[in-house]
Formats: structure tokens, sequence, C-alpha cells
């Protein structure tokens, strides 16, 4: 919130988005889940909480998985941040992606981006991760539908389609 | 009626991925929020401040004169009450002369942006005069409490007097007769996606299409021509992707006929995003619930006699309120055999947010009781938990005292797998200090036989349209929200035509475009829109059957399809391909429209006494499980390690999903049994986020191991049952009987918090040292 009448303070955020640089007006308090969503229109990317609880809007900013929706956006400058619309390429899904749609990791999808997300990070700095390593990198990603199990599952068959 | 068995399989047998789950996993679904809405007002509601009292004043004057406020509305814009049941809609969209619960929509405004709409909600005066307000069944039911509905004595809801069989002679028969308290907290569905709702209304047309969370668009159609004093015909409510329903949003719910109303009146297209505490707020979740429960038993296990008596604290307006307290005397049976039932059920006003229908409706509390004194009663009688459950098994085609229909009963078959995937006769009472098994059983409705509004017409349509391209696109009004019903309607029609699952389309739940349809609730979809949608195919398949036979100078009754090839007998010399055929049947008829349906037929709508129509349905789901777990006795820290669980659901249409459903429910079973309580401060909610309202997280979630059971139901759509909820009861009072098991402790109280497991464990060793000391003196 800014004070009334007075137009936010804005400046430029110069940032690598799902592999191509652009630049745009952001307010200095804008968001990086509000900057996704409503600037660059990626709306893979969830809320779905009142900020930070869940897990949903997930994304990875310089290949860390950050809760977007306590993210500055102005924090991201010169950054390399990536959703899940920039993990399939030419057509094909990625690993995690194929795995969760094979193995039925997704339910009704809400939480899938941001769980995907979690999940890229843990197999790009660890590809074999065990369960209680898969555990603990997806604990502060919500899912009300699966009970989990089958996220696990959908983890690990991408962990083995990598190796 | 009955679907004639049809050489289902190879699709089913290997389970398929969700006909969605590509849009899913790139991030392409779009849900409500996600809907483009930059040029839309946004809405935000107003809410009471206090539990319960008179509005004085509602003076909106400065909010309406606020430059970028579009619209704003009260109750004064909408005279009519909404709700589920015809016969209890004592609800209005905002409230009109009396708040009754804190958090309550008064006003909502619809402003260019989301500050200008912050601002016009606090220029909003509203002054309100405090009532006495009641937190507690108890208190709200106290002889001088004041009446939150003045036509409701007693702020009594609903009162269910329901007597089976003989029951005083049942308990005099008894060997063994026990009578315990428990109770259960009031818990939230807590789905993922927050409450939003998109509406716009067309000024030039006097259009209004609705896009929004509803797991049942018709309801909501209904309610927005009433509380809009609109034609239906008017009204399009178009369901975009569901982030999770569970029974949130079977209602139609303020908040969206709110954003209609404001949309409306600003002539406009207005965004209304709930934030997670006034989607908590909203609620219509599972009351919070005590239960008195006698049971009477002979030596050898069999049942004898049932006394149940139950209370819901429903919150302040009906909702769902008297099919929930129905539900829970009614599903007492239907599970095991029990020759005599008394059932009284009292569902209470209290200022508190409205309860409604979640997952399991009415039935999970009471089968919580059930179950633990079912095990305390074995193990006083010696029994083991097995061989109780077993000697009071039904033995289906029958008929319940209360008259609820049992045609397909996989029970016994889901104890025996259970019993043997857990090693537990290997392993029960042989476990290390701290561990322990536990079990349970639990079953759920296939779809209510009697639907909630008794139009007389079928309870599910389908339509199939075929065309040019070859393609068959499915209609359905049912609302895939993630448990893949839409999945389900592709694999049945493409069985029934032996067609590629490629060729299907679903399109789901529009209003403008969809058959009617009672929506997701009460595990229906599978059993009543997929019967519809096998009816359809087949439909489809005699016109395609009669254009082949034609083509190929034969009589149709000589003509197969097989993976889309035509062909007469056995011999090859006569084959047609898909395509063909369809031009054929195109030259006819031109593009093609089929429509299938289902119906109940009144033999299955339960009893004649009143309310006898709850519980009632074609098919049983059954389940059985086994909770392992580990107590650490310093924290009261319970830790479940494992679940086996089989579900009895007829069929396994696509076995992917039905694991997928009963993983799911089971591990929401356990939430509600470990951790899961809405609780509130002088009806302040106290846990109104995801860090105050504790959901397990995967770091505490156990592996389940399911076990299908197919019992093969004779109405059921090629045999299946509902898999989506008859599991989840069982959970509960599986991990309370584990935690007896391993500590030897009776808990009667939901959620088994560390806390109270700790508390139970210190008044043992309280109890101890005074019979030691008692002892020693």
């Amino acid at each position: 919130m800014h004070a009334p009448g007075r137009p936010p303070k804005k400046r430029l955020l110069r940032l690598k988005l799902n592999g191509r640089w652009r630049e745009d007006a952001v307010s200095e308090r804008e968001l990086l889940v509000d900057y996704l969503r409503d600037v660059a229109h990626l709306t893979g990317v969830k809320t779905g909480c009142d900020g930070g609880e869940c897990g949903a809007c997930t994304v990875l900013v310089d290949g860390e998985a950050v809760p977007s929706c306590i993210t500055l956006a102005v924090r991201c400058e010169g950054c390399d941040v990536e959703t899940i619309e920039g993990l399939a390429t030419q057509g094909r899904l990625n690993r995690l992606q194929r795995a969760f749609h094979e193995k039925l990791g997704t339910q009704c999808g809400f939480c899938t981006p941001g769980m995907i997300m979690a999940a890229e990070a843990l197999l790009r700095r660890n590809p074999t991760p065990s369960d209680g390593e898969i555990r603990a990198a997806l604990s502060g990603n919500l899912c009300r539908c699966t009970g989990y199990v089958k996220i696990i599952e959908s983890v690990k068959a991408a962990a083995e389609a990598t190796s | 009626m009955t679907a004639a068995p049809i050489a289902a399989g190879k699709l089913a047998r290997r389970g398929v991925p969700l006909i969605d789950g590509m849009e899913k996993v790139t991030g392409r679904a779009r849900y409500t929020a996600d809907l483009d809405h930059a040029d839309a007002l946004v809405g935000r509601i107003l809410r009471s401040p206090v539990s319960h009292g008179e509005i004085i004043r509602l003076d909106v004057s400065k909010a309406r004169a606020l430059a970028g406020v579009a619209a704003v509305v009260t109750g004064d814009d909408c005279p009519h009450t909404y709700g589920v049941l015809p016969i209890a809609m004592n609800e209005y969209p905002l409230a009109r002369g009396r708040v009754r619960y804190r958090g309550e929509p008064v006003a909502a405004v619809a402003a260019i942006d989301e500050e200008t709409a912050e601002r016009a909600l606090q220029l909003i005066e509203l002054e309100v005069k405090e009532l006495p307000a009641y937190y507690t069944s108890v208190a709200a039911r106290a002889p001088d409490a004041v009446l939150l509905h003045d036509d409701k004595p007693g702020n009594l809801e609903r009162d269910v007097h329901h007597q089976f069989g003989d029951v005083a002679q049942g308990f005099a028969a008894a060997d063994l007769v026990r009578e315990e308290l428990f109770s259960c907290a009031e818990i939230n569905h807590a789905q993922i996606e927050p409450h939003a709702s998109l509406s716009e209304f067309d000024p030039l047309t006097g259009r209004l299409t609705v896009q929004t969370v509803s797991q049942v668009g018709y309801y909501l159609h209904l309610m927005l021509a009433e509380c809009l004093e609109m034609d239906s015909s008017r009204i399009r409510v178009i369901k975009p992707f569901i982030g999770g329903g569970f029974g949130a949003r079977v209602e139609a719910l303020n908040f969206e006929i709110v954003t209609a109303l404001l949309a409306k009146a600003a002539a406009g297209k207005v965004m209304m995003q709930l934030t997670r505490e006034e989607t908590f707020i909203t609620h219509r979740a599972r009351p919070q619930t005590d239960i008195k429960l006698k049971i009477g038993m002979s030596k050898n296990g069999r049942l004898t006699a049932c006394e149940c008596h139950v209370v819901q604290r429903g919150g302040a307006y009906a909702g769902y309120g008297i099919i929930t307290i129905l539900y829970a005397g009614a599903l007492l049976q239907g599970l095991y055999d029990i020759p005599a039932i008394k059932y009284d059920g009292y569902r209470v006003y209290a200022n508190l947010p409205p309860c409604g229908a979640m997952r399991g409706h009415g039935s999970v509390d009471t089968r919580h009781a059930f179950e633990n004194l079912l095990d305390r009663m074995a193990r006083e009688l010696g029994l083991d938990p097995f061989a109780v459950r077993r000697a009071n098994l039904l033995q289906a085609p029958t008929r319940t005292m209360n008259d609820l229909v049992v045609n397909s009963y996989g029970l016994a078959e889901c104890l025996d797998r259970v019993e043997r995937a857990s090693g537990w006769r290997e392993r029960l009472g042989k476990l290390p200090p701290g561990k322990g098994l536990g079990m349970a059983c639990s079953h759920y409705v296939s779809g209510a036989a009697k639907p909630i509004h008794r139009t007389g017409e079928p309870h599910a349509v389908v339509n199939l349209r075929l065309d040019f391209d070859g393609g068959v696109t499915a209609l359905t009004g049912a609302a895939d929200i993630g448990q893949g019903s839409s999945t389900m309607v592709a694999i049945a029609v493409a069985e029934t035509l032996d067609i590629s699952l490629d060729r299907i389309r679903v399109i789901a739940a529009d209003t403008a475009i969809t058959p009617k349809d009672n929506g997701a609730y009460s595990s229906r979809i599978t059993f009543m829109v997929g019967n519809a949608a096998i009816d359809a195919a087949k439909r489809l398949k005699a016109v395609l059957v009669a254009a082949a036979a034609r083509k190929l100078e034969a009589r149709p009754e000589d003509v197969e399809c097989i993976g889309e090839v035509f062909r007469v007998g056995s011999g090859n010399q006569s084959t047609l391909p898909f395509a063909d055929v369809v031009a054929a049947a195109l030259v006819d008829e031109g593009a093609i429209t089929v429509k299938g349906s289902f119906t109940c037929p009144p033999d299955f709508h339960g009893g004649k006494h009143r309310g006898g129509a709850v519980g009632s349905t074609m098919g049983f789901s059954y389940a059985a499980q086994v909770v392992e777990v580990s107590i650490d006795d310093a924290t009261g820290l319970v830790t479940v390690d494992k679940v086996w669980v089989a579900l009895d659901c007829g069929h396994a249409i696509n076995p992917l999903a039905v694991e997928g459903q009963i993983e799911g429910s089971v591990w929401m079973g356990m939430g509600q049994a470990m951790c899961e309580e809405t609780r509130y401060l002088e009806g302040l909610p106290a846990h109104a986020s995801f860090l105050e309202y504790r959901m397990p997280t995967i770091a505490e979630s156990p592996p389940i191991e399911v076990q299908i059971v197919e019992s093969h139901d004779p109405y059921g759509p090629f045999g299946a049952k509902e898999a989506s909820e008859g599991a989840l009861a069982g959970f509960p009072p599986a991990l309370v009987n584990a935690i007896a098991n391993a500590i030897g402790i009776d808990l009667n109280e939901l959620p088994v918090t560390p806390d109270r497991v700790m508390e139970a464990l210190i008044e043992r060793r309280r109890k101890a040292k005074r019979s030691a000391l008692k002892a020693a003196s």
C-alpha cells in the first residue's frame, strides 16, 4: 500500500525470466509473485495462502527454490528466475513434469507447479535423493489431494529417468 | 438401467494419467484467479466484527462517493435467502438486520483497484448492537439462550430420533455392554486454492457469466437467478480448473453470489479473490461433534444392539446441517449386521461460521466412535479386532433395517487383504515398546440415491457429439475438481466404443453447454455419470454399427467394432476403418449427438421414515485399514510408520486414480486424527492460516499401501463404485486403536495431539503412583 493519491515509486527491474532477459518498471514493494502473474502473465505461479505458508508460488531464483509470495521483485535484479512455464522445452516435458503426469503426482494441480519447482531445485543439487531428502526438500509445499505418496514416487521416477 | 457387462479392460487395467494432467504439470491450467481479469473491477467484502448482533446502522454513502468505486452492495440489495436444501435456506448473501458470526459478509464493494476497494471498505459505517453469542453446543442449548433464528427453539436446527429393532432386548441379551463419550474437533477442507469468483454482467444483453470454484455449478446457477432476480436462461456458470473441493464448494457460497450482485450493480466485470483467512471463514466443513455411544456384544463378538447420541455444533446457518446430522445416524448401518439401533441426533446453531459437507459427510465422527468402542470391547472379551468385525459381516444383497440397500459387499476381502499385507497375525503384540498396530473399517455411498432437488429428472445425463473430424466430444455437467472424473468419463466412452482414448474430448461443467448435473458431491460421479456415459456410448455405437452394417451389407447384429475397426463376424474380408464408418453415419444424419442417462430407481431411495432418504445409495464402497504407530513417551509425539488399506470400489475404472483417491482420503483422515482443528477465541478464528491450521506435511506423511478390492457391483458402471471417501473414516479409529495397542491408553478426543497423549500418560503415572502409595500405607 502506498500513500493515498501518490503513485507508487517504480524502478526498472532487469532479470532473466525463463531464459530471456527482460526489463519492466515495477514498484519497489511489488512482490515477485504479483510481478510474475500480473506483469509477465505467468499464471502457473499460484497463490494459495496469505504469505509463505503453502509453497504453491515456489519459483527458482538462481537455481534456489524461493516462495515468490514473500520475495520482493526488485530483489531479483540481475537474477535468473525460472517458473513452471520455463521447464518444458521445445514441446518436451521436463523429467519431473512427465513423472508427475504419469504417476499421478498431481490431482487438482494447484500445488503442482510449486511442488515441481521445489523438486527441480532438489534434483539439480542432488540427482539421487533418498526418501528422506525428498521429504525434507518438499516439506514447505502443501498438497491436500495426494497424501504425498505419489508425489514421492514421481520425484523418484524423475530422478531415475535422469540417471 | 443395469450396465450390461462390457469387455472393459484394456485401458482400465493399466491405469490412465489424467486427461487434463498435461495442463496441470505445465502450469497452463487456468484456475479462477488465473482467468484474464485485467479489465475487471476488484471486489472486496466487509465482514462482521462481532459474533452476534443487530445491525443498527449501515451507511455506505461515503464509500459510494469515493472516486473509483463502481458499486457498493448490502443486504438491502438482496432480500432473498439462499442455501442448499430447499427446506432450510435461512442465510442471506449479505446480512440483513442481524449478524450471527464473526466474519459474516455485511457489505461489498467493487472498485478500480485493490487500494480503492480497501479504502471504500474503511469508509463504510457499521453499528451493531451486540447480542449474547454462543460458541459451544452446550451454551447455545441453554434454556435461557437467545435464539439465533426465531423459528428454531433451543437453537436446534434439527433433532433426529430413529429406532430400528428392539434395542432394550438387544442390550439385555448382551454379555458385555459398554458406553463411552467421544469428542471430535471441527475441521476444514483446506483445499489449496483459495476461493475466487469472476462475474461479468453485460448490461447490453442482460446476461450474466460467472466463472467460479463451484463443485455444483447448477446449484449456484439456480441461486443466482433467485438472488439477482434474473431469468435463469440469462445466466451461465462455467467451471475453470478447480484447486480442490472436498465438499467446500458444494453449496452455493456467499462470495459467489456477492460477486454477481456487484457485477450486476456495476454493470461490468468483477473479480473477487478471497484471502486464505476469508476462505477459512467461508468454511462449510465438518462440525465439532460430541458422541455418546453404547454397544452391546455377546461373548463371541456378535453385536446385539447400539445406541448413539450425537450433537453437532453446526455454526450460524443451516447449510447442509440437516443432511449431516441424518448421515451421522443413517451410516451407523450398512457396514455391519446390527440387530437393533437407536439414534438421537441434534444439530445445534452457534455463533460460528456455518459448517457443511466435507469428505465422508456426516459419517466420519460416528464411525470413529463406533470402531473405537468395538475394539475396546473386543479387547475386554479377549477377541481379535479382525475376528470381531468378521463376526458381524453382512451378506449381500441385503436391505438394512433403515432400508439401505447393499448390493455388493467386499468387506470380508478387504479384511483378509490388510490382515495379510500388514502381517497382523505375526506382528500384533510382538512389536517393540512404544509401537502398535490398530485397525478399523469404514464405508461410504456412491452417490445419494435421492438427490437434494427432487425434480424427478434422471440422476445424470451425458451427451456425446461425433462430427466430420471423427472426434468424440463428451459433454457432462460433472465437475472435475482433481478427482479425475473427466478422465473416468473418457475411459467409459472409449471402452464402450472400443476406440482410442485420444479420440475423446471431455467438456465439463458449463451450464450453457453441458447437460445439468448434480455435480461433485456424495461420490456420485463415477457411479451415476459413469453409467450415463456408458449409456450414451452404447447409443452412439448403435448409430455407427447401423451405418457400418449398411456399408458392409450385413445385419447390424453381425457387425463388431474392435479397436476402431468394424467387421462382419471374425472374417477379415469385410472391414471398415472408423473414419469410413463415421462418414457413412453422417450421410444419413449429419453431425451426430446422442444422449445417455442414468436414474436410480425408487426402490433404492431409502426408508419411508422421516429423513430416511439420507444414506441411501445403489452402491456402498467398503474399506479396512491397518495403521502402525510409534509413540515417543517423553513428548507424546505419535508417528504413523505405515498404513495398509484395502477398498472395495466394485471395479477400478482407472486404477491409478483409484489409488490416488484412496491415498488422499486416508491421509485426510490422518490430518483430522492427528493435528487438524479449527479453533475460535470468542468467535475469532485462531486457525485461519496454514501455519495455525496444521495439516500433515510431506515430512510426516507415511507410506500408504493400497489394495484394490473388486466386488463387481451389479449396478455400477463396469461394476464400479466410489473410491474417494470410503477409506477416510477408518483412519482416525485405526490410529487411536493403534495407540491403545502401543501404550495401553484409550483416547476419546480428536485430534490426538502430543499434548493429549502426554496428558494421558502423566495421568496414568499419577494413578499408578497413587495406587502404589495406597498399597504401601
